[in-house]
Formats: C-alpha cells, sequence, structure tokens
C-alpha cells in the first residue's frame, strides 16, 4: 500500500510519471474488479482461500512475469519463457521419476536451464544486435522442440520426497479460515510457490526502484542513446535483463512443476503471451522505459480475477474468457495509448 | 600456365563479381535454400524425384519432395506478402495471422455448411459467397488491427496480441463450437488438384497471389510509400504521405491474404479444428520475413526475399520429415537453423567477417610486397 500512496501522492503534485499512474490505474481495475465480483458474484470471491487460490495457481505466471515485465523496460522483449517453463518441468519429472534424482539436483537442473537460455539470447541480443523478438522466437522453438525429444508424453511424478513438496501448505493465520457447511474449521492456506513469488517480487521492485543497476535498466529503455551518453554500459545492461529473465523462467518452470507435478509437452502453452498480457496490464510499455515489477503482480491478478468472474457467471465456454481477456487488454492499451499522447502534448506545450 | 594466367586475369572481376552480390539482400536467402537443396542432393538423391501418379480419385497427380514444399508451403508464401508490407511500414509484426486464418476458415464453414455443421454438397456459387464473406471480415479484423496500430500508436506485436488472444475463441463461436465438415470432394480440389491439372491448386492460388502483389507493388506507389512510412514516419507526412492511411492498408492488405490461407486451410481437410488450424504459423511467417533479410524494425524491404524465406522455412519443414523426425520435435532443428541463419546475417557479425577478410587482405598484401 506504501507505493500506492506514494502514487497517490504525486498524483497531487501533478507530477506524475507515466510508470506510476499507469500503476494506479491497473491496481485501481483490479481492486474494483475483485470487489465487484465480492458485490454481485458475493459467497465465493469473498473466501480469503479464493483469493489464496489465485495466487496458488498464478505462481508460476508471477515469476516468468517478473522477468518479462524486466526485459520489457529495457525495450525488448523475450517470448521463449513459457517454452523454458515447459522443458524444465519436462526435465525436472524425467529427472525425478526415470533417473531417480534428488530434489536438490532438480532444483539446479532448472535453475540451469533457465541460465543457459538467458545466457545464450542475451548474448546474441546484446552483443550481436539481433533483434529479441527472432532470438527468442527461436528459442521458444527450441524450448518446445527439446521438451518433446526429452520425453514425448506426459506423466505423474511419483517421486516421495517431491509428492510431500508439492503437498506442503503454509497455513495461513486464523482470520482467514472459514468455517465449511459442518461448522469445521478449514485453514486458509498457500503453497510453497507462492512465496518465491513474493520473494521475486519484493527483491526485483527493491532493485528496480532502489538500486543503480535497477535505474539502468529504465535508462536504457528510455533512450539507448542518451543511456549511452551518460557512461550506462548498454550492451551489458540488455545482456544482464535477458539473463534474469532465463533465470526467472528457469525458477517459474520449477514453481511450474511443483504445482502442477507432472511432465507434458504442452504444460504452459501460451505462458508467453499470458506473461506479455499481464505485464501490460501491468502498466509496462513494450516500447521500454516504463514499467513496474508490483504492476506485473497485479496484471497477473487482474487477468485471474477477469476468468473467475466470467466463469463464476455461468459463461462456462473457453471461448468467453479468451474474448474477456482480449478486450481487457484492448481497453489497457487504450488507455496506455492515451497516456503517451497526453505525455507528447504536455511537452509540446512546454516547448512551445 | 594458361590456367593460371586466365585465373590472374579473372580474379578481381571474380572477387568484385561476389562482393556485389554478397552485398545483396537476396543472396542470404537464396544461399540458404542452396545449401538446404545440396544438402539433401549429397545425402538422398532421391529427394528430388517427381513423379506423376493417381490419387485416390484417379486424377493425376504430380508427387515428390519439391511439390510437397511447393503446395505445404503456398499457405506461408501468401501470408509473407502481407507480413513483409505490414513489417515494413509499421516496423513491427502481425502475430494474430493464424487466428484470423481460423476465424476466416470458420466463416467459410459456417456457411457453407449452414447451422447443421455438416455439408454433403457444396456448389461453387456458395463456396465463392463463402470466400467473399470470409474476405471482408479478415479485412474487417484487418482493420480492426490497423485502427489500433495507426490511429491508437500502439505497437504492431501488442496490438495484435488481443486479436491472437481472443481470435480462435471468435472462430470457435462462429460454429457454436460444433466442427463442421464438408464431405463433398469438390470442396477440396482448392487444398488439394483440380481434376485434370496435376499441379497442386494451393501452388496456383500462390503464383496468382504473388502475381498480384507484383502488379500491385509495380503500378502504384504502394511499396515505396511503405518504405517510407517506415524509415521515418515524420518525414513522410511531410512528403505528404499519409502514414496513417498507409499502416492502415497495409494491415487490411494482410487481413485479405489471411482469408486466402483460411480458404486453402480449410479446404485441404474439409473441416476445422479451431485450436490447430494454422498453429504458430504467425511465428513462421515473422521468420520468414526476417530470413528474407528484411529489418524487422520497418523500412526497407525486398518481397521476392521474404517469399524464397517462406519457402527456405517449408524446405527445412519437408527435408526434416524425410529423415523421419518427429512433427513435435521438428521446431527444435527449426531453431538451430534459424539461429545460425540469424547470426550469419547479424550485421555485428558481417562487418567483423568483412574487417577480418580485410585484415587477411592487407596482411597477405604486405607479405608479397615484403617477397618483392
Amino acid at each position: 500500500m506504501a507505493f500506492l500512496k506514494k502514487s497517490m501522492g504525486a498524483a497531487k503534485k501533478s507530477k506524475m510519471t507515466d510508470t506510476n499512474l499507469l500503476l494506479t490505474i491497473t491496481i485501481v481495475v483490479f481492486v474494483a474488479m475483485y470487489l465487484a465480483a465480492v458485490l454481485f458474484l458475493g459467497e465465493g470471491f469473498l473466501k480469503p482461500q479464493a483469493f489464496f487460490n489465485m495466487l496458488n495457481q498464478n505462481a508460476a505466471l508471477i515469476i516468468v512475469s517478473c522477468g518479462m515485465t524486466l526485459v520489457m523496460i529495457t525495450g525488448g522483449i523475450d517470448i521463449s519463457v513459457g517454452g523454458v517453463v515447459a522443458l524444465v518441468s519436462m526435465s525436472c519429472a524425467v529427472h525425478l521419476d526415470h533417473n531417480g534424482g534428488s530434489i536438490l539436483e532438480a532444483v539446479l537442473l532448472a535453475l540451469g536451464i533457465g541460465l543457459a537460455f538467458g545466457l545464450i539470447q542475451g548474448f546474441l541480443v546484446a552483443y550481436l544486435e539481433i533483434q529479441p523478438f527472432i532470438v527468442t522466437l527461436a528459442g521458444m522453438f527450441f524450448a518446445r522442440g527439446m521438451t518433446t525429444i526429452v520425453n514425448a508424453t506426459q506423466f505423474n511424478v511419483a517421486h516421495e520426497g517431491f509428492v510431500k513438496l508439492k503437498d506442503t501448505r503454509i497455513i495461513m493465520p486464523e482470520i482467514f479460515g472459514t468455517l465449511n457447511k459442518h461448522g469445521k474449521f478449514i485453514p486458509a492456506y498457500i503453497e510453497i510457490g507462492v512465496v518465491v513469488a513474493i520473494l521475486v517480487v519484493v527483491i526485483l521492485f527493491c532493485v528496480l526502484r532502489w538500486s543503480k543497476t535497477g535505474r539502468k535498466f529504465y535508462a536504457v529503455g528510455d533512450n539507448n542513446q542518451s543511456a549511452l551518453m551518460l557512461g550506462i554500459n548498454v550492451k551489458r545492461t540488455k545482456f544482464t535483463a535477458h539473463v534474469i529473465c532465463g533465470l526467472l523462467a528457469g525458477i517459474g518452470g520449477f514453481v511450474y512443476f511443483l504445482h502442477v507435478g507432472s511432465g507434458s509437452p504442452s504444460h504452459a502453452s501460451g505462458m508467453e503471451m499470458n506473461a506479455i498480457a499481464a505485464s501490460i496490464i501491468g502498466g509496462t510499455m513494450l516500447s521500454g522505459g516504463v514499467g513496474n515489477i508490483v504492476g506485473a503482480l497485479f496484471g497477473v491478478l487482474s487477468l485471474s480475477t477477469i476468468k473467475d468472474i466470467v466463469s463464476s457467471m455461468g459463461f462456462d465456454e473457453a471461448w468467453w474468457t479468451g474474448i474477456t481477456v482480449a478486450a481487457m487488454l484492448c481497453i489497457f492499451l487504450i488507455i496506455q495509448s492515451i497516456v503517451t499522447a497526453r505525455k507528447s502534448s504536455s511537452v509540446a506545450k512546454s516547448d512551445g | 600456365m594458361t590456367t593460371a594466367d586466365t585465373k590472374k586475369k579473372n580474379k578481381p572481376n571474380v572477387s568484385e563479381l561476389f562482393g556485389k552480390i554478397f552485398k545483396r539482400q537476396i543472396f542470404i536467402p537464396i544461399a540458404a535454400v542452396l545449401v538446404l537443396l545440396l544438402f539433401n542432393l549429397i545425402v538422398d538423391p532421391g529427394f528430388f524425384s517427381i513423379e506423376l501418379t493417381r490419387n485416390s480419385a484417379g486424377n493425376p497427380v504430380l508427387s515428390g519432395n519439391l511439390i510437397t514444399i511447393l503446395n505445404n508451403g503456398s499457405e506461408l508464401a501468401i501470408l509473407v506478402l502481407g507480413m513483409t508490407l505490414v513489417t515494413a511500414a509499421s516496423g513491427g509484426q502481425d502475430i494474430s495471422v493464424g487466428a484470423t486464418i481460423a476465424i476466416a476458415g470458420s466463416i467459410i464453414l459456417r456457411i457453407v455448411c449452414g447451422t447443421d455443421a455438416k455439408a454433403d454438397s457444396a456448389s461453387f456459387g456458395i463456396v465463392l459467397v463463402a470466400f467473399l464473406v470470409a474476405c471482408v471480415a479478415s479485412m474487417a479484423f484487418g482493420a480492426f488491427n490497423g485502427a489500433l496500430v495507426s490511429i491508437f500508436k500502439i505497437q504492431p506485436m501488442v496490438a495484435t496480441l488481443i486479436l491472437f488472444t481472443a481470435g480462435r475463441s471468435i472462430a470457435a463461436w462462429i460454429n457454436n463450437n460444433q466442427l463442421p465438415t464438408v464431405s463433398d470432394p469438390s470442396f477440396g480440389y482448392i487444398g488439394g488438384f483440380i481434376p485434370g491439372i496435376p499441379i497442386p491448386t494451393p501452388f496456383i492460388i500462390t503464383v496468382i497471389c504473388i502475381v498480384l502483389m507484383a502488379l500491385l507493388l509495380k503500378f502504384t506507389n504502394l511499396g515505396l510509400y511503405s518504405q517510407a512510412v517506415g524509415i521515418n514516419e515524420s518525414s513522410s507526412k511531410l512528403n505528404g504521405i499519409n502514414p496513417i492511411f498507409i499502416k492502415f492498408l497495409t494491415f487490411v492488405i494482410l487481413g485479405l491474404c489471411t482469408a486466402v490461407c483460411g480458404l486453402i486451410k480449410v479446404s485441404r481437410v474439409s473441416g476445422i479444428t479451431y485450436s490447430v488450424i494454422a498453429q504458430d504459423i504467425e511465428m513462421d511467417a515473422i521468420l520468414a520475413v526476417a530470413l528474407g533479410g528484411n529489418a524487422l524494425g520497418g523500412g526497407k524491404f525486398n518481397m521476392a526475399a521474404s517469399i524464397i524465406g517462406a519457402y527456405i522455412i517449408q524446405i527445412l519443414t519437408t527435408t526434416l520429415y524425410a529423415y523421419k523426425i518427429e512433427s513435435t520435435a521438428l521446431s527444435a532443428y527449426k531453431a538451430i537453423v534459424v539461429i545460425v541463419l540469424v547470426i550469419v546475417s547479424a550485421p555485428a557479425v558481417r562487418n567483423k567477417t568483412k574487417a577480418f577478410f580485410a585484415k587477411l587482405k592487407a596482411k597477405a598484401a604486405a607479405e608479397r610486397k615484403e617477397v618483392a
């Protein structure tokens, strides 16, 4: 809430940056949407567990979206993340189940795969100056192809330690719990993945907001040339962004794996587009220089809320979800475009 | 003695010629095609055999890997025509083409089949009407994308993300999530063979589309204008070009291309599967444009290079299939080839290699001097 207040305060001084304005819009829309859902659809949304389930289901997407946001702030894009998540979960599943490996090895494997993708793609994008879209497109193809080469069919992991870890629930304080029909107390819980996701969000948020390295990402994304003139190593900054994004895709892959507990070539299909959509809804601009990690978190939550609303309103058919998500994306894009137009017109005014 | 003399004489000319060819944008795509074909020639000359056989209906058809490439590459080749223009004018790509193809296909089947989701006969007239309606709808969707990009100034990839997410859902919605099928064999002619003509129909349609596009570029200023808008929007505006209209127009043209692709796609299988039809074709189309050496950031383009780029992807696919690689694993190999091609054609790498060769030349010249 602190940053919300901060951005509100900034609004009063009418010196609000694009980042904060877009973030405020996102948070307001999310809160309004959730309140509306509670008011009109009632019951289901009122339970704290409904909210925690949203986090449980989307922990991996939150982590991946953070990486995507970071790359988008530097003006790039990474569409390989969905493929990397699928590859990581398949590799970990095979390692645990067929090779009888340990969980620690699986975690290292996940990090290694993510890091490898990040390093190679980052090098190609930053130092060989190839368009990020093409590089990460090839990365996506490669990851998806490799997933089926590793194992072509879906299977559940029966590794003992892993199943235990997968079923670990972190019980929330008593006030969030509810009584079921028989008057029995059911505590609210979150999964381990959510803790990881929140850690990632907090760390990245602090780095981007207060550290020198973090500010470099914004500078590079906003204007390559002036960042260069300020003495920022543009190439290395872009490289770092891609490496972090790859690493987060690896972490996200493991969290995803922890949530679903199986390996499948069709896992995480379309995740890259969901991550991009979440980042955009969270106020990140694809042109670079504008964006916020907390926005990515709220972007994911907004996406998930609208999906829940649509399905609980009785529009069960799958196509309604697609259409509403798209409509929401459309509205946010138009808001962004208006913000940009407002900014350029105010610049023109101050120039005149 | 004589051969050495001629060699010496020809040497500067040859290197000059090579330098000129190397600089041409179309060099890398053509070289890639030749390398791929050469690879096939060395490993299995049978790859190039073309036979005249009879299909199940008893009509003469050409078959062979080369024909498969020309046949299956049709949709991609048609799509790149529009995608190249969009890339040049707006400096971004349309990632909703696959979804729009699904919509176009769904509309065609809806009109041909009606509400029963089944049609035993499909007359030429009704298919034509269906196709025209699909064209209008696809152009409308193209106009939607175009309006977002040109008027609201949203980056093309993001703007088309909307239809990318919604497109297949809309396609399913049009047919009420049924899977219509057409059992009339004449409906399959468009995606197969017309009786009596051994050339695959999609290839004929592709040639027609390419010729139409060539005429459009030859007799209108569209090509020049879209390049101008892509290179510098504000200066093209100062020169009297309306950048908004040009961008809008390129998206509408791309919409038309997707309608043609949709017709071919549904005709191939005489039906539709919403989640599978034209899957990942947007990625292939963007790759084709990039492989053609066109800048994905907009500006100059070379249509022929793009079309060759599309066929590179198809040759690669067919080659890999010929070596019994599973379709699901295909993308990994595709990615490796793409990365190699992109690295070779990257400006940074090209400049470094050029500098390296220049250094080598200078060294050789210095050594020669020393010897002399």
